[in-house]
């Protein structure tokens, strides 16, 4: 066997992957009425393009890419547009969103539509059919696929990197992806590597999903120089800049792009996505999600039509238990909390997790005892005690001189405080405080 | 071995203190006098309110006749016009201002739609999934403006919302930078017409959050001088630059008390919180 490769620090959360890593991926049928955000995605949210009592038909454009920095937004259901006004958005805010009432005895067929053949096609049109396809990075950050496919032109990339590793507990959607659509995977790969014009790929895939690891390896075709690599079962090993210090050695530098170290990370289900597209020139108008939790009666892996509303999701996995205390959106490390369960799941859903009572923290907090385990779980070398300490108070100009922004809001440091203090959420108020008064002096 | 000690330190202070003596003599360079009397007179806040940097710069904007006395917000009309007279310059008029909140959707009024567990301060809630208030544009009621307050002039109500004493208010802006809502606006205390509501829902689908949501239903629009009030995007806004139009009618026919004729503090009527002024 070989030696196991990871990084520094991080932290060992009980899994929870066994309530729904042996379950097959299943569909979830089409609620009565999807809500979709303009706002899906890292960059400009997308401009509406449908009037109120449009009839759409599934796959068709709502709202319209705003630039290189966005994407599209389609339908995933046939129904007509009922209402756009604000709505509860899973990231807590609100957000001008459509309301498409589906049509129950529609066929759900798509339009029959032009499969982009994607041997005959130059990077630059790769990139354009990806962007077209709506697709963003899978695993949480939403970040448009294609402006990755795109990199700046100064830049050597050698090595696209597959992140399999999905180190959040509870979630299994990669895990269940790789295992049951391997070939589809390694289809996308083969894109990626052709339009990047790189000739070596690691998929990065932790060693609690041996499965996966088997599954793909068995997928892997002989004339793609694609590497499945076992990775250390540790959290946050599906951080991007963790990935790559693990598959390549070399750390990204602060504040840089992993483009500067030539390598281009993906998300599994994003690269799957990709192979949707080229494969029946569908757009990214559903995901997999993993619904799970001690909270949830039966947690099950789904592939659920974005804009279903976390409600309907609920219901179809036959409700909450009695002692269920919080809906999460993606892992219970760095997810949302849900305040309202009208909020539809995105395209940047990973998961829903449902938190029995006995699996939250109590609210109370205690002073810093300056044990310094935070210091040995952060991943990027920071202290997190004495940056809490700055944030209580509000020097949030010296939280940034002390590299607050490196900090990836992993929350390895709350989940190992002894004394509770709550430090993500902290830091995350900060860079919310410090990007306010920097756009106050400008 | 302690005299050496003694006499090296005693040495080397002595040199650094003649040293130090001609420097002072050396480099000495004349300051008006006056700038310190009057910086001494000043209330020494350095809240930055008149837009200085600090009560000493003030003084000498004041010394110099760049700044009048008046535009200090934190001293009263008594220091304003010791200032004046000492100086012998004309203490100058300033339009009284003070903060003001739009929400009134405390507790009693605006729907929870969920429990908020975690960090106590607003701007930890705004953070994560914005608190558990229906409205997102609300006051989410967990006082950093009060704890912001330079002069302890916001005090939270029993329903979680800050009152602001408009006797101690010296419209600084510190509540304005806190909020993470920015619900703050520093107003003249003669701008009597308020709307105390920022959710953008308009009609009555914004009842489903709050009962003293603004339904941008107009009557008020209709009710005021034209220009006055306009409703954009699901709220009614005033424009304070015709401010001296408004009329206590246009708040008469408000179906849900959203826009307020205000003499005085907000929420007046509601007991403000004992429990936070002890924290």
């Amino acid at each position: 066997m070989a030696i196991s490769v990871g990084f520094r620090h991080g932290v060992h959360p009980p899994e929870e992957k066994e309530l729904t890593n042996q379950l097959p991926i299943r569909r979830m049928p089409f609620a009565d009425e999807l809500v979709f955000p303009l706002r899906q995605h890292a960059g400009k949210p997308a401009l509406l393009c449908v009037k109120v009592g449009d009839h759409v038909e599934r796959g068709d454009t709502l709202g319209e890419a705003d630039g290189f920095m966005s994407v599209p937004i389609h339908a995933s259901a046939a129904g007509t547009v009922v209402d756009f006004d604000w709505w509860p958005h899973p990231d807590g805010s609100m957000a001008m969103a459509v309301r498409l009432k589906v049509d129950r005895y529609a066929p759900q067929v798509a339009r029959p539509r032009l499969v982009p053949r994607w041997e005959g096609l130059t990077p630059a049109e790769v990139v354009q059919a990806v962007q077209r396809g709506g697709v963003v990075g899978l695993g949480g950050a939403a970040f448009p696929t294609h402006v990755k496919l795109a990199p700046p032109k100064d830049s050597a990339v050698h090595t696209l990197i597959i992140n399999g590793a999905e180190c959040e507990p509870y979630l299994t959607s990669d895990h269940r992806t790789m295992v049951e659509y391997a070939p589809r995977v390694l289809f996308g790969i083969r894109v990626m590597m052709r339009s990047l014009g790189v000739l070596k790929c690691v998929v990065g895939i932790e060693r609690n999903k041996p499965d996966a690891i088997e599954a793909m390896r068995a997928a892997v075709p002989a004339d793609l120089a694609v590497e499945i690599l076992p990775l250390t079962v540790k959290y946050p090993q599906g951080a991007e800049k963790m990935l790559i210090k693990a598959v390549t050695g070399v750390e990204v530098p602060s504040g840089k792009l992993p483009v500067t170290v030539g390598v281009v990370v993906q998300n599994v289900g994003s690269v799957a996505a990709i192979a949707e597209v080229f494969e029946t020139g569908l757009p990214l108008i559903e995901r997999i999600v993993t619904v799970s939790g001690h909270g949830l009666r039966r947690p099950a892996n789904l592939i659920v039509p974005v804009g279903t509303k976390l409600r309907d999701l609920l219901a179809f996995c036959d409700g909450l238990t009695a002692d269920a205390a919080e809906v999460i959106i993606g892992g219970p490390m760095m997810g949302q909390a849900q305040a309202n369960l009208d909020a539809p799941v995105i395209k940047g859903t990973t998961g829903v997790v449902v938190l029995a009572k006995n699996e939250t923290r109590e609210q109370r907090s205690w002073p810093c005892i300056h044990c310094g385990r935070c210091l040995e779980a952060c991943p990027v070398f920071l202290n997190p005690s004495m940056l809490g300490d700055l944030a209580t108070v509000g020097r949030y100009e010296e939280m940034s001189a002390n590299h607050l922004a490196d900090c990836m809001l992993c929350g390895s440091c709350a989940y190992v405080c002894p004394s509770n203090i709550p430090l993500a959420q902290l830091f995350q108020a900060s860079k919310t405080a410090l990007r306010r008064q920097l756009a106050t002096v400008q | 071995m302690t005299m050496h000690a003694i006499l090296i330190l005693g040495g080397v202070g002595l040199v650094f203190g003649v040293f130090i003596a001609i420097a002072n003599k050396r480099l000495w360079v004349w300051e008006d006098p006056r700038i310190d009397i009057v910086a001494q007179m000043l209330p020494n806040a350095n809240c930055g309110a008149c837009g200085h940097p600090g009560c000493r710069a003030f003084a000498e904007g004041t010394v110099e006749g760049r700044i009048t006395p008046s535009e200090c917000t934190v001293a009263n009309d008594s220091v304003h016009s010791a200032i004046a007279d000492f100086l012998g310059v004309d203490a100058g008029s300033a339009v009284r201002r003070v903060a003001r909140v739009m929400c009134a959707g405390g507790s009693d009024v605006a729907f929870a739609q969920a429990e908020y567990r975690g960090l106590g301060t607003c701007s930890g809630a705004a953070a994560v999934a914005g608190g558990g208030k229906g409205c997102a544009w609300g006051c989410l009621g967990l006082a950093d403006c009060e704890r912001s307050c330079t002069f302890d002039a916001i005090r939270m109500t029993v329903t979680g919302l800050p009152v602001v004493d408009v006797a101690k208010c010296t419209a600084c802006g510190d509540c304005v930078e806190a909020c993470p809502k920015g619900l703050f606006t520093i107003l003249p205390l003669d701008a009597h017409l308020l709307v105390q509501c920022r959710n953008l829902i308009g009609g009555d689908d914004a009842l489903d959050e709050c009962r003293v949501a603004c339904t941008a239903c107009g009557k008020c629009v209709q009710d005021a001088e034209p220009g006055l009030i306009s409703v954009e995007s699901g709220v009614a806004m005033v424009d304070y630059e015709r401010i001296a139009l408004a009329e206590p009618r246009a708040v008469e026919r408000c179906p849900t008390g959203a826009i307020v004729w205000l003499t005085g503090a907000q929420f007046a009527r509601v007991p403000t919180n004992v429990v936070s002024e002890a924290a």
